[in-house]
């Protein structure tokens, strides 16, 4: 019946849209009331403050460096995944996932157990002469830890949504598996691949709790810009207002870009299979 | 599709309902939720008094918003106060000064603030929350050197502190005991070259605790309270910076007479007694 799909709204019950208007404005609201709270006389010095810059380009470093870190370990993960089938599977997914669900503290207290200084892998870092307590690299490696299951989610559901047909096909035709990877599977996952990534890096951009508990805080080094509006709160609240209004909007450009990105590769997938 | 719609045309009305249901629940759910959020949880009452007077007719619940550093210590004090007075019921709540304060200007039903800091305290006179001549003074706290039980770096005086090799972590100048390590600094000549700047005396601790750090500013209070997990090193210095706890009553409380004698009660013998057990000293 193509005459009701394109009317598929006629579908919704009432009280759903109700709900749903409800819902939204649950999620707008609050951003609106902090946008009401901003000292606009003072936004500019606010936002070019010394250590504002220095903690939104610190957030913007770490935060880039976490999602290349994602896109590394997160594509092979999500592979073995979503095509290998072994022993174990199910419960290592979960334990991939984890992070998501973990309080971010939790993981900070996690990650000092593993590279803090008297930690498991810690001790034989020390030895290495590398100390990553108090390092911007420690900043990164939280950031990773609680973005990495974003882009193995988003990767490992394309994989299975596509299916292996055409992967079978080239390989048939006598590629290798390492050459039918890059061919073939990838630009079929490219979008959801893209977005992936993206919300990796919304959720690194965002890290507070296991930055806080594993990396410490310090101007330039460690205090990304979620540090530097819990710390501004204590003395400036205007401060604190004027820099979370900055990184909403870093945050919906980057989701924007991202969604255009994702539209526009999928699109021409579209066109040219 | 039209197959699908029609499968559950027959089964509409049982639907709805369903609906309506789910709703109801949601509805019940979060109303829960939120009165949960909103309703202080009363201290129980425990440990018997010295002090315990005869039925001294206060009557009511009041809520005190207290700083973080005072939560073992304010937690027996309202017991004990709520034992004096079996008809008085006290719900606490621990946060860092600042929180408090925009908890308290953001219209959080409060009767008693104790501040950590004089600062937070003239915040609340300065708006006209609390009235200029209610807060008194009932502690004061100084800083100490927390260093883990084994002292790896050899930490004897705070001049030691600012060696390279050492890693020292501090509050942020921004909170009360960051400012008071910046005062020290000052009064010493010593700068630091602290590894981190943390935005409450809890993260310091719990760097040293874990071992992340040699050494860390903390108050005496928090030394004391943290047991074997940190040693403490005093150091004459920290006198130049000493920390002065105020109380009040909220201009807006509707049991001020409950929170007049709460605000006694701490300021008085038995609160003396108590915060000084727990390394408080004498406002």
């Amino acid at each position: 019946m193509p005459g009701r799909r394109s009317s598929s709204y006629a579908g919704i019950p009432g009280w759903v849209v109700i709900v749903a208007v409800i819902g939204a404005a649950f999620v707008v609201l609050p951003l609106a009331a902090m946008i009401l709270r901003v000292n606009w006389a003072e936004f500019i010095p606010l936002i070019t403050s010394e250590s504002s810059v220095a903690a939104l380009l610190l957030s913007l470093r770490t935060s880039v460096a976490a999602t290349a870190l994602c896109i590394v370990l997160g594509i092979p993960m999500a592979v073995v995944l979503a095509r290998a089938e072994f022993w174990g599977q199910k419960v290592l997914r979960s334990l991939v996932l984890l992070p998501l669900v973990l309080p971010p503290v939790v993981g900070g207290i996690a990650l000092l157990y593993t590279f803090g200084r008297r930690g498991l892998l810690g001790q034989s870092f020390e030895m290495l002469g590398v100390t990553i307590a108090f390092s911007t690299t420690a900043v990164v490696l939280a950031q990773t830890f609680v973005a990495l299951p974003f882009l193995v989610l988003s990767l490992e559901g394309a994989l299975r949504t596509v299916g292996t047909r055409y992967e079978a096909v080239g390989a048939t035709l006598g590629a290798r598996p390492t050459t039918v990877l890059r061919r073939i599977t990838m630009p079929l996952v490219l979008p959801a691949l893209i977005s992936g990534a993206v919300l990796s890096f919304a959720r690194a951009l965002g890290e507070f709790g296991a930055t806080l508990t594993f990396a410490g805080s310090l101007q330039g080094v460690t205090r990304t810009l979620p540090l530097e509006i819990y710390l501004q709160r204590e003395t400036d609240p205007d401060a604190a207002v004027a820099l979370s209004l900055v990184l909403v909007i870093v945050a919906v450009v980057v989701v924007g870009l991202a969604h255009q990105a994702g539209e526009f590769t999928g699109f021409r997938r579209g066109a040219s299979s | 599709m039209s197959v699908r719609n029609r499968t559950n045309e027959s089964s509409r009305n049982r639907r709805r309902s369903v609906g309506v249901l789910a709703i109801a629940a949601v509805a019940a759910v979060a109303a829960v939720a939120l009165a949960a959020c909103s309703s202080p949880t009363a201290e129980e009452p425990g440990a018997t008094s010295a002090s315990s007077t005869a039925a001294s007719g206060l009557e009511g619940s009041i809520t005190v918003f207290a700083a973080a550093s005072l939560k073992s210590t304010f937690t027996e004090l309202a017991a004990e106060f709520e034992t004096a007075n079996p008809d008085a019921t006290i719900a606490l709540n621990f946060a860092g000064s600042s929180d408090l304060v925009t908890q308290i200007t953001e219209g959080a039903p409060v009767d008693v603030f104790a501040s950590a800091d004089e600062k937070n305290m003239a915040e609340l006179t300065d708006g006209g929350l609390v009235d200029a001549d209610a807060p008194v003074d009932f502690a004061t706290n100084v800083l100490q050197i927390a260093v883990p039980p084994t002292n790896p770096a050899g930490i004897a005086t705070f001049a030691d502190l600012a060696k390279p090799e050492v890693k020292t972590v501090v509050c942020a100048p921004q909170v009360p005991c960051g400012s008071a390590a910046v005062t020290v600094e000052q009064a010493t000549g010593v700068t630091l070259a602290p590894v981190s700047e943390e935005s409450s005396v809890t993260d310091v601790l719990g760097k040293v605790t874990s071992g992340e750090a040699d050494a860390g500013l903390v108050y005496v209070t928090d030394v004391i309270a943290a047991g074997d997990a940190v040693t403490g090193i005093p150091f004459p210095e920290s006198s130049e910076a000493v920390n002065t706890y105020p109380i009040a009553v909220v201009k807006a409380s509707k049991s001020a007479d409950v929170a007049q004698a709460f605000v006694d009660y701490v300021s008085g013998d038995v609160g003396r007694y108590v915060l000084e057990s727990a390394g408080f000293g004498k406002p």
